[in-house]
């Protein structure tokens, strides 16, 4: 499905990511976990072109997505949704879902996007930005959703929000891989939501990926060594 | 200073002057409309914004030129096809110069003042050279001459009534098209947030595009109204762009309905003192107040409150 291959990013001469490969099968749940400053952000950035690649490829279904514009990834099934969420504040919970149907072509929101956040159905009215951060991560998954996308970038998608909440969202995402067939590939910090929701947990330590281990043959201790500040 | 005046004639006073306003305001209104989506979702401050109504208004005066040399009898409505045309020629130079020059300094907001600027004076050079230094003036239909008899102190000129009329049908249509179209919601989103506009799909680079070319569009409109109140000179346009910022600015930028609020107190404001004191001291008795509101009121009148 996305394939990442031998990807340089730099700011200026600084190079971040040196060499970073990556694949992600159809329907697959990755989770890439890190500290704060080792690449995460950036990777997810470079994927949807709003920085700059340096050199190597990134191509979905054998197409090549490095030199695009975002919003050409995104019609090629590239959906995102940033750390911090990154919603349109003074717009409206519905005309947030709607600017996603620009490259999906549709003209009303479909009904299983709120099926799956009710909340968003109930608040659909009330602007963006006064929504709780819980709320806000929810309309930016189906924002990103209403693009119709093969694969769904998360940037730490647990940031800021309550533990309970935090549950919801695994359950919430699992079943968007279920029900649509598509492959989610989140950037975390929190080893058990990591855990919990995917299939093969990277880290990525420096810029360079280090662990690859399928969810079965996990070994978490290993993996919070990472984190642990 | 009222003294002088019963409070009848006041009223009548005030009344007229409002109405002499309408013509100002209407031009405030489509500039400032604009010069605010241009700012709102580009960052760009256009100076070069007036050389765009000023291009309306030239248009608008080869077209009466046109009309009365070779269609004399359809001159009575030469204005509606002169506006037409002004938009489109203000919007298609719009979109040229967004092609050639603005796209490639909308991540150096601070050059764009300056690219404007220089692209202002070579616009009025151009106008200097092709159409003459001197002013030209544009002849109105009969039926727009003349006022509208209210009382025996109170008369209304029509042409006011109609450019306010068409100010007003414009400005919902701006409203329209920013608020329920879905190319308006592009633009909303751009101008919210570029990066992750692109990231859901949207095309910023033609939204910047056709939003310059709009805002150009309208700025010719304005100069078609503009035609009325004043005579099209090269550099006409520079008189109003000041003017105009100061309405953007005073409305709170990216808020219609402020630029609209704005765009009248102001004009009112000046044209009713106008006729009470020298032009310059009605221009800074404005000013001042709206200084005075802007230090109590930095984000201008109206602005849009959401949690940060």
């Amino acid at each position: 499905m996305l394939a990442i291959n031998d990807l340089h990013v730099a700011y200026g001469q600084s190079e971040v990511l040196h060499g970073l490969n990556v694949s992600v099968a159809p329907n697959e749940i990755v989770a890439i976990m890190g500290r704060n400053g080792m690449g995460k952000t950036t990777l997810m950035k470079s994927l949807m072109g709003i920085v700059p690649i340096k050199s190597g490829s990134v191509t979905m279904d054998g197409d090549e997505l490095g030199a695009l514009p975002s919003y050409d990834r995104v019609a090629k099934g590239l959906a995102y949704v940033p750390q911090g969420r990154m919603i349109f504040s003074t717009m409206t919970v519905k005309e947030n879902i709607e600017t996603g149907l620009v490259v999906s072509g549709g003209s009303e929101v479909p009904e299983d996007i709120y099926e799956l956040f009710p909340v968003l159905l109930e608040m659909k009215g009330r602007r963006g930005g006064n929504l709780s951060g819980g709320q806000q991560q929810q309309l930016a998954i189906a924002r990103a959703l209403a693009t119709k996308p093969k694969v769904l970038l998360l940037d730490e998608p647990t940031e800021g929000i309550q533990p309970s909440i935090i549950k919801d969202m695994a359950k919430t995402l699992k079943r968007i891989r279920d029900e649509r067939g598509l492959s989610i590939v989140v950037s975390e910090q929190v080893l058990s939501f990591a855990l919990d929701i995917a299939d093969r947990v990277l880290v990525i330590e420096n810029g360079e990926i280090v662990r690859d281990d399928p969810r079965d043959s996990v070994d978490a201790a290993q993996i919070s060594k990472f984190l642990s500040v | 200073m009222f003294g002088d005046y019963s409070i009848g004639d006041l009223g009548s006073i005030f009344v007229m002057q409002g109405f002499a306003g309408l013509i100002l305001f209407s031009v405030y209104v489509l500039m400032a409309l604009g010069l605010a989506i241009i700012f709102g979702q580009m960052g760009v401050i256009n100076m070069a914004h007036g050389e765009f109504m000023i291009l309306g208004a030239y248009v608008t005066w080869m077209t009466s030129n046109v009309f009365q040399s070779y269609l004399p009898s359809l001159f009575s409505g030469y204005f509606f096809l002169a506006m037409i045309l002004a938009f489109l020629a203000s919007g298609a130079l719009g979109m040229l110069v967004e092609w050639v020059l603005i796209r490639h300094l909308y991540k150096r907001p601070l050059d764009t003042l300056l690219a404007t600027w220089g692209l202002s004076l070579m616009l009025q050079q151009a106008y200097r050279s092709i159409f003459g230094a001197r002013e030209v003036g544009v002849e109105l239909p009969q039926w727009m001459l003349g006022s509208l008899h209210v009382t025996d102190s109170i008369e209304v000129p029509i042409n006011g009534v109609f450019v306010m009329g068409l100010t007003v049908l414009i400005t919902i249509a701006v409203a329209y098209i920013m608020f329920r179209s879905r190319w308006g919601r592009q633009v909303r989103a751009v101008v919210q947030n570029r990066i992750m506009a692109g990231a859901v799909g949207i095309n910023t680079a033609k939204v910047d595009r056709y939003t310059f070319a709009l805002g150009c569009g309208i700025a010719g409109v304005a100069g078609s109204a503009f035609t009325m109140i004043g005579s099209t000179g090269p550099t006409s346009g520079q008189l109003y762009i000041v003017d105009t910022f100061l309405v953007v600015v005073f409305g709170g930028a990216a808020s219609l309905l402020g630029t609209i609020a704005s765009a009248f107190s102001i004009s009112q404001t000046q044209s009713t003192l106008e006729f009470f004191m020298s032009g310059s001291m009605a221009k800074v008795l404005t000013l001042l107040a709206v200084v005075g509101i802007l230090m109590l009121r930095p984000q201008g009148l109206f602005a849009l409150k959401v949690r940060k």
